[in-house]
């Protein structure tokens, strides 16, 4: 009897080679089964979207990519494209991402290297805290506080660098400031606690002895951070960086409530104004009730679907499936 | 271990070591100051934001109306009513939405760590980092696409639990594997050795060791989905009364009553407008608050 078992211990499903409960063989398969519909969930997500936006794409009477129109009013004449929207979404999270990343890295080592061990613990959690505040509420905090604070920076940048084209002047007035740059501003402080957190675990897990070593060498605090700590959490600190790029590029409300429409289309400047892909679809969102134009939209979801799906796809094969959360 | 014991009890002196250059000396205090700036930025926006939210918004909770009155039959202009049916509505799609995310979260966090070997498992890992990525729009059209376009299903707040279930499914996923993989590997082995099943094993041993984690987790991502409003733009209609149906007609939450009386130029609008955020963040924080108490008084016990 003994001789018949086989035991591998080690593994955290330790087997005796016995009879196949029927208890065992349910749970199992329950259990698969949730996992398997997860993955069947994000097929479905795809599929769907897919499904529901190819008759809008063959009514469409612009070119899908390089059109800066979205007039889906009469049905059937769909004029719609994604230059725009694309231009704006891209722009606000470069923005956002060009402030969030070197901020949340100082924060990041602050906590893990400066701050007194006793005091990192309530200070991560006041990070912590801006991830809590709901999009909505940093949207209305942006345009009715933040903007009307920005608004003399702006007119200032614009009409100092107007020269570089990131600075001319948008196509929208700058006054009540909303533009790419405030939402930028705005993405910026929501990316802060996303990133920071992530870059954070990542910092905490240098090994001691890398760091107890380059003290023994004389190094400096700073040496210590820069010959240690940054090279072994870069690969972590790009991958919540690109996990902050696609909550930018999805984010929704705060950006419909910033961002001022504009009748003209976007010339790359940060003083524009418009929609990215997540705010156009939700300043539609009532509006949809017949089917083609309701397409033109979803065509729009499935492109930030597919834009998203490959940046997260990317942070995870930098973070090789660990570090990232 | 060649040197001598008089080498080591000699104490280092002062040629033993260089100074620190001038350079470096300024190298390190410049990044200390970038470092220590970098976490003060980040408060500005916490404490700036926080400030005006209360500042604006702290008269509407004072009226004993914004907690039990809705917004029925109160005109624009006026100073009455509360925000009642937006607080059940954001309570009601969120545990609805928790009925069904949690059990499915759980599972899948389940198979993940006691199951999951090989293709399927990795390819659900990849799924989960994927499903957090998803915008909350997307999740919402999705619904719409599924729900509304092809079954022909109205709008509802169930459509809008079943797109909140999108985004809290990874979270949920996501803390639950972390707490299963923090119990201790003897605890399973000790439960085999009894002959017990592994399927009891988990359900009795695994799971209850884990269980405040698990509900910390759940918790926090509650209070996450809680402020989201893509979904309800798209899944359902405003209302200005309560409703206990999530299956029908029309229910307000805390963001579909910010964004709605955001077209109100009236005073009270505004006051509403700040109000309901107010609201909403103290629902998140307590939310947030009852997660870090769970975990505060029942950590895992790891050893």
């Amino acid at each position: 009897m003994i001789g018949a078992m086989t035991s591998d211990s080690g593994q955290p499903g330790v087997r005796t080679a016995a009879v196949r409960r029927p208890g065992d063989t349910i749970f199992r398969t329950l259990t698969t089964g949730a996992g398997l519909a997860i993955v069947i969930a994000i097929a479905l997500i795809g599929l769907f979207l897919l499904i529901k936006a190819v008759p809008s794409l063959a009514a469409d009477k612009d070119n899908f990519l390089i059109s800066a129109n979205f007039v889906t009013t009469d049905p059937n004449n769909l004029m719609f494209g994604i230059r725009d929207l694309l231009i704006v979404t891209v722009l606000t999270s470069l923005v956002a991402l060009v402030i969030a990343m070197p901020v949340s890295l100082g924060i990041a080592l602050f906590l893990t290297q400066y701050a007194p061990p006793r005091l990192s613990r309530p200070f991560a959690y006041m990070v912590d805290l801006l991830a809590a505040v709901p999009s909505i509420v940093y949207g209305l905090w942006g345009i009715l506080v933040l903007g009307p604070a920005l608004e003399p920076f702006e007119i200032w940048l614009n009409s100092t660098f107007g020269w570089f084209p990131l600075f001319a002047t948008g196509n929208i007035p700058i006054s009540g400031a909303g533009t790419i740059f405030t939402v930028g501003v705005v993405l910026a402080a929501m990316l802060l606690p996303i990133i920071t957190s992530v870059t954070r675990e990542v910092f905490r897990q240098t090994p001691v002895m890398q760091i107890e070593g380059a003290l023994a060498l004389g190094a400096t605090k700073w040496e210590v951070i820069r010959t240690t700590v940054l090279p072994f959490g870069r690969s972590g600190y790009i991958a919540a960086s690109m996990l902050g790029l696609g909550r930018a590029l999805g984010e929704t409300v705060a950006v419909l409530l910033i961002l001022h429409s504009s009748p003209k289309p976007a010339n790359f400047s940060l003083f524009d104004g418009g929609y990215t892909f997540a705010s156009k679809i939700a300043s539609a969102a009532s509006e949809f009730s017949q089917p083609l134009p309701t397409g033109a939209y979803i065509s729009a979801g499935l492109v930030l679907f597919v834009l998203t799906f490959v940046v997260n796809a990317v942070a995870r094969s930098i973070a090789g499936g660990k570090a990232a959360k | 271990m060649t040197t001598t014991a008089s080498t080591l009890d000699r104490p280092a002196t002062p040629p033993a070591f260089q100074a620190v250059s001038g350079s470096r000396k300024i190298k390190n205090m410049v990044a200390t100051v970038l470092v220590v700036l970098a976490f003060l930025i980040a408060l500005v926006p916490l404490v700036w934001l926080l400030i005006s939210v209360i500042a604006r918004g702290y008269q509407a909770l004072l009226s004993s109306d914004w907690w039990t009155h809705s917004l029925k039959g109160v005109l624009p202009k006026e100073f009455a009513g509360g925000a009642y049916h937006a607080i059940i509505g954001t309570l009601l799609q969120t545990i609805v939405c928790a009925v069904i995310a949690v059990p499915v979260g759980v599972l899948a966090a389940i198979y993940l760590v006691e199951y999951g070997r090989g293709r399927l498992a990795r390819v659900t890992t990849f799924m989960v980092d994927i499903l957090s990525g998803v915008p909350s729009i997307v999740a919402a059209l999705f619904i719409y696409a599924l729900f509304l376009s092809t079954f022909g299903l109205g709008q509802s707040a169930f459509a809008v639990s079943m797109a909140l279930v999108l985004l809290m499914l990874p979270v949920v996923v996501r803390s639950t594997e972390e707490m299963l993989r923090l119990v201790p590997q003897e605890l399973r082995e000790a439960s085999y050795a009894l002959g017990v099943p592994k399927w009891k094993t988990i359900v009795r041993i695994v799971l209850p060791t884990a269980l405040s984690g698990v509900v910390t987790g759940v918790m926090l991502a509650m209070a996450r989905v809680m402020g989201e409003t893509a979904p309800v733009l798209v899944l359902v209609g405003y209302s200005k009364s309560i409703n206990f149906n999530i299956f029908d007609g029309n229910m307000t939450s805390l963001p579909l009553l910010i964004y709605s009386e955001l077209n109100n130029p009236n005073p009270a609008g505004q006051l509403r407008v700040w109000g309901a955020a107010l609201t909403l963040i103290i629902l998140i924080m307590l939310f947030n608050l009852v997660a870090a108490l769970v975990s505060r008084f029942s950590a895992i016990k790891t050893k």
